[in-house]
């Protein structure tokens, strides 16, 4: 008996030396794509026409809407994009912005913001979500399982579930148009909005195209490109005249949302060392009492 | 006291039961809703609020409650205090049948209860719930191989392969001993991080990178008085000896490890300054609850060294841990949740509250089957103390 412990503890022993003990905890890093496709929102140049709205209705066969799209009267109340659009415009009356300015009203569209660093991907167990070369945060219907931790990771609330769906239900929310881009064309949206308020282009050529409309109109803009450093970066960036916060624009931190999680993740799992350890050091502890404990016959002694 | 485990014995169909009975039957017909027409017509949940109480209360609770099975097994057969291993057989029963729940609740909050087998074929190791979810599967597993033996005793003689695998089991038990403490502390402790991912939208009451410390001290604290609490239940819904002398040391342990739990709890809340944010809102509430009712009152009772020896005193501060621990998950995972963009704040419907009363009312009936019919519990009649 004490032959086959020792060779126990032997082995636990390798076990836990086998495994690499981390030397140092290493930073976290970012799995950004260097300089993706983005597009740029100028909210003073938005109009409020949801020509994107309708567009992106288009090119995603989402089912009509309840109110057409020259519709004025949606502005009522605020929406969000839900299962059947992927992207809403929201209207923001000056009342609201500020007291004695003209009244003006602000127009908001809102969609996925295509973080650089989405906590969606991150948090998904099967890979689901995932952060593409081009940009895009996509969505592959064929590996989900539902479980929804996406909808608790985003810090934009954008993703939306078809909790109406008995078997298949999916996570529905805007793909930046992924299949146009590799076909070369523009993100619906972008192509169909009238007055250029939807810039589309190279992330860091948009976040230089931002800057020198603040710095040429800075009686016009708030000094804030708002998606430049928020959540670590997204690939959709805004412009604003009136401040963020008042348009309903998520006040963030500006680490990317995953850092903490994947660092403990990776402190405390990597090469499965901390298993291994605490595997090792019971083994050793049971090994010590099984030999000095009060014993019964061994068969026995060890059935719980 | 040193007795074997046997069948309890009694009559299973007693009034409770039934009433037991009739609830699984109405979370039964839940759950054909539940498939048969999507999510949303049984639950409150929205694009806001994508997990309810069947995540909070089954599955995060569920677990945490489940902790009796490793924090008994270390110590009855890690650190060999065979004097605590009449309660472990029972405790590890209760965890099986808990991680079974937890599992099923799992299946049917998924929104493709069909497609869980992809979760094992797309695996994407950053994510803290593919962990949570790969230890909990295999720790299920090792649950039940730990119960081999227990149901062999009783059918191994007619099912051979149960005979073969009994035999195979008591070789090698060390290592699955071994291997359920190491995965309930890998899960206990992710539980905390997965909502860690959700930085903004959790509640500053709650929120701390430490989450996942906390979650594991904290079932650790709880796995002792869980086992008090079944303990009580048990033997006296079957009139069995109270077990008071297993019991009692077993509280002075309770009290130690909640005592740790709590420090760094209270330590952590203070150093982040979170009592910043108690107000008179019903968060606020929530948190004084799970610390002082099921937390410091509990304390505070455990040390008392009449109160450890007193039937009665001993259950009701192992109820009130439990209760501290089920209300902290359920206040992480559903009340500290604050979306930005919330059209209403959640409130679980009637076909929520019924499968999760069903669950545990097919836990308590399982149990019961389980230990009328297989040698699970070692605790003499009443009848045959006097």
């Amino acid at each position: 008996m004490s032959t086959s412990r020792r060779r126990f503890l032997q082995l636990a022993t390798t076990v836990a030396g086998a495994s690499t003990l981390p030397t140092s905890v290493h930073a976290w890093e970012s799995r950004a794509p260097d300089n993706p496709f983005a597009c740029l929102v100028d909210l003073t140049r938005c109009i409020g026409c949801r020509k994107c709205e309708e567009a992106c209705n288009r090119v995603n066969h989402l089912p009509g809407p309840t109110q057409s799209f020259d519709d004025l009267r949606v502005f009522e109340a605020e929406r969000r994009p839900n299962t059947t659009a992927y992207t809403v415009v929201n209207r923001y009356t000056a009342s609201a912005l500020s007291a004695g300015r003209r009244p003006q009203a602000t127009y908001v569209k809102i969609q996925c913001m295509h973080c650089q660093d989405p906590a969606c991907a991150s948090a998904c167990p099967t890979g689901a979500m995932s952060k593409q070369a081009n940009g895009a945060v996509t969505y592959d219907v064929d590996r989900c399982i539902g479980c929804r931790y996406c909808l608790i990771a985003c810090p934009f609330q954008i993703p939306a579930y078809e909790y109406e769906r008995a078997l298949a239900p999916r996570v529905r929310k805007c793909t930046f148009c992924f299949e146009r881009l590799d076909e070369g064309k523009l993100p619906a949206c972008a192509a169909a909005c009238p007055t250029d308020a939807i810039v589309f282009g190279r992330r860091r050529a948009l976040l230089a195209e931002a800057r020198r409309r603040i710095r040429e109109r800075p009686a016009r803009y708030v000094n804030h490109v708002y998606g430049e450093h928020e959540v670590g970066g997204t690939c959709w960036l805004y412009l604003s005249g009136a401040p963020f916060p008042q348009l309903a624009f998520p006040d963030l931190p500006l680490q990317a949302t995953p850092g903490t999680t994947e660092s403990i993740q990776h402190a405390l799992f990597h090469n499965l060392w901390s298993p291994a350890a605490l595997f090792a050091l019971l083994a050793a502890v049971m090994a010590v009492t099984r030999r000095t404990g009060d014993e019964r016959s061994d068969t026995e002694g060890s059935a719980p | 006291m040193t007795a074997e485990p046997r069948p309890v014995d009694r009559r299973f169909w007693t009034p409770g039961v039934w009433v037991l009975t009739a609830l699984v039957s109405a979370a039964a017909v839940t759950l054909i809703i539940r498939f048969g027409f999507g999510l949303g017509t049984v639950t409150n949940l929205d694009n806001a609020h994508p997990w309810g109480i069947w995540i909070g209360v089954d599955v995060a609770a569920g677990v945490a409650l489940a902790a009796g099975g490793f924090t008994t097994a270390f110590l009855g057969h890690i650190l060999g205090r065979r004097h605590y291993q009449p309660v472990t057989r029972p405790a590890l029963l209760t965890a099986a049948l808990g991680y079974t729940m937890v599992a099923f609740a799992v299946f049917v909050d998924l929104g493709r209860s069909w497609a869980i087998w992809k979760f094992l074929v797309f695996q994407n190791h950053r994510s803290v719930l593919f962990e949570v979810g790969i230890c909990v599967m295999t720790y299920l597993l090792v649950l039940w191989i730990e119960l081999v033996p227990a149901v062999a005793r009783r059918l191994g003689r007619r099912v051979r392969l149960l005979g073969w695998l009994d035999l195979g089991v008591r070789k090698t038990m060390g290592v699955f001993i071994i291997l359920g403490v190491v995965l309930s502390c890998c899960h206990q402790s992710s539980l905390g991080s997965l909502m860690v991912i959700a930085p903004t939208k959790l509640h500053p009451l709650w929120y701390t990178p430490w989450l996942p410390l906390h979650f594991l001290l904290s079932a650790i604290a709880v796995g002792f008085p869980m086992v008090i609490v079944e303990t009580g239940l048990a033997t006296r819904s079957l009139r069995l000896d109270s077990e008071m002398p297993v019991l009692v040391p077993m509280s002075r342990l309770a009290a130690a490890a909640l005592g740790v739990a709590l420090a760094v709890r209270l330590g952590d809340f203070v150093a982040r300054r979170s009592y910043l944010f108690i107000d008179g809102s019903g968060a606020s509430i929530s948190l004084l609850v799970e610390l002082a009712l099921g937390g410091v009152l509990p304390l505070i009772l455990l040390v008392i060294p009449a109160v450890r020896r007193s039937r009665g005193g001993l259950f009701l501060a192992a109820a009130l841990v439990v209760l501290g621990v089920l209300m902290n998950r359920v206040n992480v995972f559903a009340v500290a949740l604050r979306p930005p963009f919330a059209e209403h704040a959640y409130v679980p419907a009637v076909g929520e509250l019924i499968i999760t009363a069903g669950s545990v009312a097919a836990l308590l009936l399982l149990y019961r089957a389980a230990v009328t019919y297989l040698p699970i519990l070692s605790a003499r009649k009443l009848e045959e103390v006097h």
